[in-house]
Parts: structure tokens; sequence; C-alpha cells
């Protein structure tokens, strides 16, 4: 009955296939393909959800083989909700994408080997598996940046390219001393092992720098994070909202597994610089990340930048050792994907219907546009951390968390971020509700609005179900925690 | 140190290697020089753990052989597929490598910064 959980890996990478070999004789089958991939893969997730919900922890032995030998496949409180997201992402951009785009079917080929490569991530519980579907992941999103028809996106895929993949080199270098120190791949086995060659052992803990420094790069923290503006800003929207929502979580909760799960507290609590070092490369990361965000005058560029912020919340929680903290951190991963996916398919709808794309355009924008100027600003307002949404839920934890560690640095970074956060959504609303829209202006984004799509039912229709989304996880975090409390409280 | 260099000369090579590799990724302008920087620093890594599963003395982990002590097939087996990987990684940089040469002319990328600036 384990099945489930190896094939949310498998269904995604058999389905790619299709797009591509029937391309040649159905043109847009592609979607189709996509769509069914996205609605099986639901399916899967659901009922690993529900077996976890069930037993506890559920694990699946690959090719038969037992493990620590053989790769082994784990779903437990904190990966299957998050699995559930995958799949409910994928079927939100998939409804956006029907209309918008891209329409090759080499895009629905990539979005499902993207899918494969995400769900792996969360599924496994070996450290080298780890490493193909990050880099499965990785190739996945820098065809996908890619695909966006300009010279400025293959650049800026190109430059994620070369830093992903050294991320990706330096982390496969840390599993290289784990593995000869241990002599084993598999997480919980580490765990063990890793402890009796002790935390103080130089090769110990060579890894543990290279591992989370190239896992860092992934998830995309200052002075990390160069690659990332870019990807995000020159990729069509469809492919921003999933990489934003996805991408950079599936390494955040890479790291969380790797620190948790191999290296443990106890390595956290005698080397006390590990955390401290996460911690503050963390806080810095929180601060630039906003003050990046404040200066950018490109709506997606200004959400990349939010990102960069919103992440470095993440990793201090993961850096703080604390299960308030970390139970807020696993809350703001999902609470982030819906969110940040959701503002950047609502710029999408702007782009498309009205083609404003800079801070400057979005004056008067709740006139004509008043649903999805509605959506944005609710989902702007739970970034910043406004109850009930769910953004509120995830900072609140964290923010707990750090007084219960007696982080007060911590507490006093999360508040000014907050405080920051509004800074960068308030004034993008101020302007769609307060100022009037100057009449050149609205001339220039006529002209500009080259693109002939018209915004369908199904884009503006995930636009409100993201913002309907972000409150109602708000309203129901606490039940949220319940499931993933159990799954992180063994850590402890 | 000599006795560093003549007992652990592979390792040395590997972080040679994988330092040389960074050097060029980081220090050539041209994009294609960016790419074999790129390959020779996962080559140093592929090394470091081909080079980890050697034993003295043992012999090729292959039924028949006979021998007490094997090298460890692990480690290679895992780059094989990190090789694939490095292959799957160097053929999405040329493809756009392609397209950025068709889109500014130039693979230089001090030249496609001008030609951004002047857009």
């Amino acid at each position: 009955m384990t099945d489930a959980l190896v094939l949310l890996v498998v269904v995604p990478i058999a389905a790619s296939l299709f797009p591509v070999a029937l391309g040649g004789r159905f043109e847009r089958i592609g979607w189709f393909v996509a769509a069914a991939m996205g609605l099986v893969h639901l399916g899967l997730s659901a009922t690993v959800a529900a077996q976890v919900l069930e037993s506890g922890v559920i694990s699946y032995a690959v090719g038969g083989f037992e493990p620590p030998f053989g790769i082994e496949l784990v779903a437990d409180g904190v990966s299957a909700p998050l699995l559930v997201l995958v799949s409910l992402s994928t079927l939100g951009v998939l409804a956006y994408a029907r209309r918008a785009g891209p329409h090759s079917n080499a895009f629905y080929s990539e979005l499902a080997l993207l899918t494969a490569g995400i769900s792996g991530v969360f599924a496994t519980a070996d450290v080298f598996n780890l490493y193909v579907f990050l880099e499965i992941t990785g190739l996945a999103t820098y065809a996908l940046v890619a695909s966006g028809r300009s010279p400025r996106a293959a650049l800026a895929s190109l430059k994620y390219l070369f830093v992903g993949t050294i991320g990706a080199s330096l982390y496969l270098l840390g599993v290289g001393y784990l593995y000869i120190m241990t002599g084993t791949l598999n997480m919980a086995d580490l765990t063990g092992a890793v402890a009796s060659v002790g935390y103080t052992s130089p090769a110990i803990l060579t890894s543990f720098g290279l591992i989370v420094t190239g896992l860092l790069v992934k998830v995309a923290v200052f002075p990390l994070h160069t690659w990332q503006p870019g990807a995000y800003a020159e990729s069509p929207d469809t492919v921003s909202a999933y990489i934003s929502a996805l991408v950079s979580t599936a390494a955040a909760y890479a790291l969380v597994r790797i620190i948790y799960a191999v290296y443990t507290t106890k390595f956290l609590d005698e080397i006390s610089l590990a955390g401290d070092a996460l911690v503050a490369l963390a806080s810095v990361s929180i601060v630039v990340g906003a003050v990046l965000a404040v200066m950018q005058s490109d709506l997606k560029r200004m959400l990349a930048y939010s990102s960069v912020s919103q992440f470095g919340l993440v990793v201090a929680a993961i850096g703080l050792a604390n299960e308030t903290a970390l139970v807020g951190a696993v809350v703001h991963l999902v609470g982030h994907a819906v969110m940040k996916g959701g503002l950047f398919l609502t710029v999408g709808v702007f782009a498309t219907g009205l083609g404003v794309r800079t801070v400057e355009d979005f004056a008067g924008l709740a006139a004509k546009a008043p649903i999805s100027s509605a959506a944005f600003a609710v989902l702007a307002f739970s970034m910043v951390g406004i109850p009930p949404a769910v953004g509120f839920v995830g900072k609140w934890n964290i923010v707990v968390g750090a007084v219960e560690a007696g982080a007060w640095s911590v507490a006093a970074v999360v508040v000014v971020s907050t405080l920051l956060t509004l800074a960068y959504f308030g004034r993008v609303i101020e302007r769609m509700y307060f100022t009037a829209p100057e009449p050149e202006a609205d001339a220039v984004s006529t002209d500009g609005g080259n693109d002939a799509v018209e915004v369908s039912f199904g884009m503006r229709a995930v636009v409100v179900v993201s913002a309907v989304a972000a409150v109602v996880l708000g309203v129901l975090g606490s039940d949220l925690i319940t499931v993933i409390q159990p799954a992180l409280e063994v850590y402890f | 140190m000599i006795d560093l260099l003549t007992t652990h000369y592979n390792y040395i090579a590997s972080i040679l290697l994988f330092g040389i590799g960074l050097y060029v990724v980081m220090g050539s302008p041209n994009l294609v020089k960016k790419i074999i920087g790129m390959n020779i620093f996962q080559v140093g890594i592929f090394l470091f753990f081909v080079t980890t599963g050697y034993v003295d003395g043992g012999a090729p982990p292959v039924v028949g052989h006979g021998e007490e002590t094997f090298v460890s097939p692990l480690p290679h087996v895992l780059i094989l597929t990190a090789i694939v990987v490095g292959v799957s990684l160097t053929a999405v940089a040329l493809a756009l490598v392609i397209r950025i040469y068709d889109g500014y002319g130039s693979l230089d990328e001090d030249v496609i910064k001008e030609v951004q600036v002047d857009d």
C-alpha cells in the first residue's frame, strides 16, 4: 500500500515523455497530459497523506532492496502536506497556463519533470538520492526559466545553471565526506553513524559546511541569492509562480531534513557555531533581501527579493534548533509557497490584461481590475503577517520560538522584517488603491500590451483561490501544526 | 609535507582540479570557457569519490576473482549517476549558449553587458 509514495515520482517522470513524444502528431496535447498527471499526482499525494495521518510514518524500499542498503522513500507529517502542496500548486499553475502559456509541448514535459524532481526531494530518505532529485529539479528549472523567448531569459538561466551546479556539487562533495566517514547514505542510518564518529571530527564538520552551503545556494539566501532575481524576473509568469512556490521550498525542506535527521540537535548543541552562523547569515538575508525589495521598480524583481528575505526567516528558524521555531519554519514554507505563487500569478494577470509590470504602472489599478487587486492585497497583507492569514501563523511561531530559545536578536529582526515587508508591499497597494492613474502612463500601457492573450476565467480563478487559500490556511493553522508537530518532535 | 604528497597525491590532484574549475567559472568572461570550468570542477569531485573507493591491494569486486579484500564499488556506482547528471547539465548549458549567441552575437560576458545596456 505504500506504492503511492514511489508513484509520486514515477508518474510525473513517465508523463514527461508524452508531450514531446506525441507533440508531432497532436499539437496541443501537452496541457492535457500535464493536467492528467496533476490529477493523478493529487490522488497519490492524498493517499499518502491519508496513510500518514493514520499510521504516522510510511516508508518504501525502492526496488525491494531493504534500507540501509537500498534507497528508501519516507513520508511523514512534514513531507506529506508538502507533497499535497506540490500537487495543488501544479494544478493551479496548469489552470493558469491553459490560456497564458507557454504553449509548447516541451514546456509541459519540463513542468512534469520538475514535479518529479520536487516530489522526489520531499520523499527521499537517502542523501545521494537527494542529490539526484535536486539536480533533476535544477535541470528542469533551468530549461523552464529559458522558456521565455528572450536572450535575457537564456542568460539568466545560464547564470542560474552555473551557480546551481556549483551549489549541488558542494552538496555532493559533502555527501562524499559523510560517506567516507560512515559508510552509509541512508538518513536514518546516518543519524547514529555520525554520532559514533563524533561531532567534532574535522571530516564531519567539513561535510556539514559543504552540504549546508550547497543547499543554501539552492534556497537562495543572501549572499548566495545572485541567481534568483534574474531567474524569477526573466522567466514567463507561469514559470516564476511555479518555481518561486516550490523550488526553493524543496531545498529548504532538504536543509531541515539533513540538519535535523542526519546531524541532529545534539550536533547543533555541541557545535554551537554551526547554528549561530546559520542564524547570523539568515538575519542578514532577511534584512538585505527586504531592503533590496523596497528598492526595486520591476514588480517581479521585487517579489524575487522578497523571497530572499522570507527564506531568511525559514533558515533562521532552522538554525535556532527550537521546536516551535521549526514548526513555524515548515508552516512558513507552505504559506510562502501559496502566497508567493499567488502573487506572481496575480502580477501575471495584471501584465497580461493591462500590460503593467512596474510599481509606477500600478497607479489606480484597483479601479480597473478590482478582483485581482483585492487578491493581490490579501496575499500581500498575508505575506506581511497580518492575522488571520497564514503568513502570521508562520512568523508568529518563529518569533515565539526565537524568544523561547533566548535569541532576542532574531525576534527583533523578524519584527523589523515585517515592517520592511509592509514597506515594499505597502507602496504597491497604496498606488493601486489611492493614486489616480496618470493619463500618459495609461496610454503607454495599452500600447505596450502587445500580448494578444485575454485574461481567462481560469487565470482569475487561480488568483482568487490562492488568496482564499492563504486566509483559510491561516485559520486552519493550528490543525496544520497538529499534523506537522509529531514529525518534528522526534528531532528534539 | 613530502610524506603527505606521496601518500595523498590523489586527493591533492582532485582538490587542484576543483580549484582550477572554480577559478575558470568565476574568472573567465567567456561563457563556453565557464562551462568547461564547470566540467573540470565536477570532474574534481568525481575523482575524489572514485579514489575514496580504492583499497590498497584490493581486487575488483567481481565474482570469481577470489581475493580476500575488494575495492568499494559503491562510490563508483554513485559517480556513474553523477556523470550522467553532469552530461545533462553540459547539454542544457550548451543549448543556452547557442540561444545567447543568437541574441547578443557574442559569448563574452562584458560585451553582452554592453549590449544589454544599449537596449
